[in-house]
């Protein structure tokens, strides 16, 4: 077992959800309530990690995040160290490959949430954040949870994109995934076969969570 | 509000593995910081055992990233944080020299070898000249044959470069299997699903790998050298830098390369 390696996985997905999630709160809520021209655009892009190989993501993001790129540029002036090949860069990369994992159950249990509860609460005279936070919110709780469960053990198994842009550097890049990789080509099977096993478990059990969550929802099916 | 413990539960889970895992890697950093290497996978064994002793005698730590000299070159010259490149390509540290982003040119440390490795099982026949590989290539024999990947992997290169003497090149295209890296390329090759590969000598004669099968060294001239240098990175530190002295200059250092099967340069 690769400790160093665990422990970076978990801080990996740990930051990912705490800075996805709120985010993917809003962006779920947005899209499940309002009604615009080109709606199906904007939710194809934020699906797109779905199909997209991780490759062309990861050789995107190496771009972007590259030493000739712009961000690239302000993040080693302001951090001396490069965006590419960090754990910061990790992070980002996360963000984006976990968008659809994070919006999308989140999108579908707003959605399933009667219109006429959350008109009531406006007419009741409670503005649009009370409303997501004391009304939407704790009826679309499994939903919540479900994207963040989700969010967690993808951001624990993702290794294409990782390996393009984090570079498999022991201590700041290296996450479990790359570890069995390594492991695997340093025919050490032992250490492999238990953080395969782990991953394995891990995995299974946030999924199996996932859909006992989905279908123990309280209170969000339509009524009509 | 049914929901509302669990919402906790999981809120105060997401903070205590922020706690647990946030300020760590930086309360490590703070210490005298492993040295950050990157070394071409045909060093897999031995540098491992190379760095056990470095450990041992001078309490320094090294973290070391295996896979192909050129997949770590550009690593390198995109920004990666290494402080120290073994190459098994001198052409590579050249071309960061270039860049201006090593110190120095580097020293070469060793001449890498190339082995022909059968696992168990394998009908391959292995003699010194390879002759029973040229004929059986040519009856269409060999269905899958490993090894690296020439386009960025120096023993790919080699690899190439032999079989193309042998005159089998061609003729071995649908049967092969390139590796990412050394490394990969030797795991295939010994994995079984393949009749054998061409990996560096280094890999097969190490024990763990050897007892999975039979290999071949193959003549030196057959492929152009494959000079390896290793090279300080502009940002390497102290750490680095012992590293880079006691893989030059220690005996034991030199010893574990020979016994691996490199050849090391002139007066070690």
């Amino acid at each position: 077992m690769e400790w160093d390696a665990i422990r970076l996985s978990l801080s990996l997905a740990g930051w990912t959800l705490a800075i996805l999630l709120p985010a993917g709160i809003v962006l779920a809520r947005w899209l499940a309530t309002a009604r615009f021209a080109g709606r199906h655009w904007v939710e194809g892009l934020l699906a797109l990690p779905l199909v997209l190989p991780p490759t062309v993501l990861g050789y995107y993001l190496l771009v972007a995040m590259g030493g000739t790129s712009s961000l690239g540029r302000w993040f080693q002036a302001a951090t001396g160290t490069t965006l590419a090949f960090s754990f910061t860069g990790l992070v980002l990369a996360s963000l984006l490959f976990n968008l659809p994992f994070a919006v999308q159950p989140i999108q579908r249990a707003i959605e399933a949430i009667d219109p006429d509860v959350r008109e009531a609460a406006l007419c009741c005279g409670m503005t649009s954040w009370q409303t997501l936070v004391r009304i939407e919110l704790p009826l679309a709780w499994p939903g919540v949870l479900s994207a963040a469960v989700l969010t967690f053990a993808h951001t624990l198994g993702e290794f294409g994109v990782v390996l393009m842009v984090g570079g498999n550097i022991p201590g700041e890049t290296r996450t479990v995934a790359l570890a069995i990789y390594d492991r695997a080509q340093s025919f050490d099977a032992g250490a492999a076969g238990r953080m395969s096993l782990l991953l394995l478990v891990v995995s299974f059990a946030t999924i199996a969570v996932s859909y006992g969550l989905g279908n123990r929802v309280p209170g969000t099916r339509r009524r009509r | 509000m049914r929901p509302r413990p669990m919402r906790r539960s999981v809120a105060a889970l997401a903070c205590l593995l922020l706690a647990w895992t946030g300020p760590g890697s930086g309360a490590a950093r703070a210490q005298e910081r492993p040295a950050l290497i990157a070394a071409a996978a045909d060093l897999k064994f031995a540098l491992a055992e190379i760095a056990g002793a470095f450990s041992r005698n001078t309490g320094k730590a090294v973290r070391i990233t295996y896979g192909s000299s050129g997949d770590l070159a550009r690593q390198i010259a995109q920004g990666a944080p290494f402080e120290m490149l073994l190459s098994a390509d001198e052409r590579y540290v050249a071309d960061l020299h270039r860049a201006g982003l090593t110190r120095g040119e580097g020293k070469l440390y060793a001449t890498g070898r190339l082995a022909m490795f059968a696992p168990h099982g394998s009908p391959l026949p292995l003699d010194a000249e390879l002759r029973g590989f040229q004929s059986a290539v040519a009856e269409g024999r060999v269905t899958r044959f490993a090894i690296a990947n020439p386009q960025h992997a120096p023993y790919g290169k080699a690899a190439r470069e032999v079989l193309e003497r042998l005159g089998v090149w061609q003729r071995l295209q649908p049967a092969l299997v390139l590796g990412e890296n050394a490394s990969q390329a030797m795991q295939f090759a010994a994995s079984g699903s393949c009749q054998g590969g061409i990996v560096p000598l280094s890999l097969a004669s190490a024990p763990d790998i050897a007892a999975l099968g039979t290999f071949a060294r193959i003549p030196a001239a057959w492929h152009s050298p494959l000079r390896q240098r290793m090279v300080l990175t502009a940002r390497a530190g102290p750490a680095a830098e012992a590293f880079y002295d006691y893989v030059q200059h220690n005996a034991g250092a030199g010893q574990t390369l020979a016994r691996f099967g490199y050849a090391l340069p002139e007066g070690k």
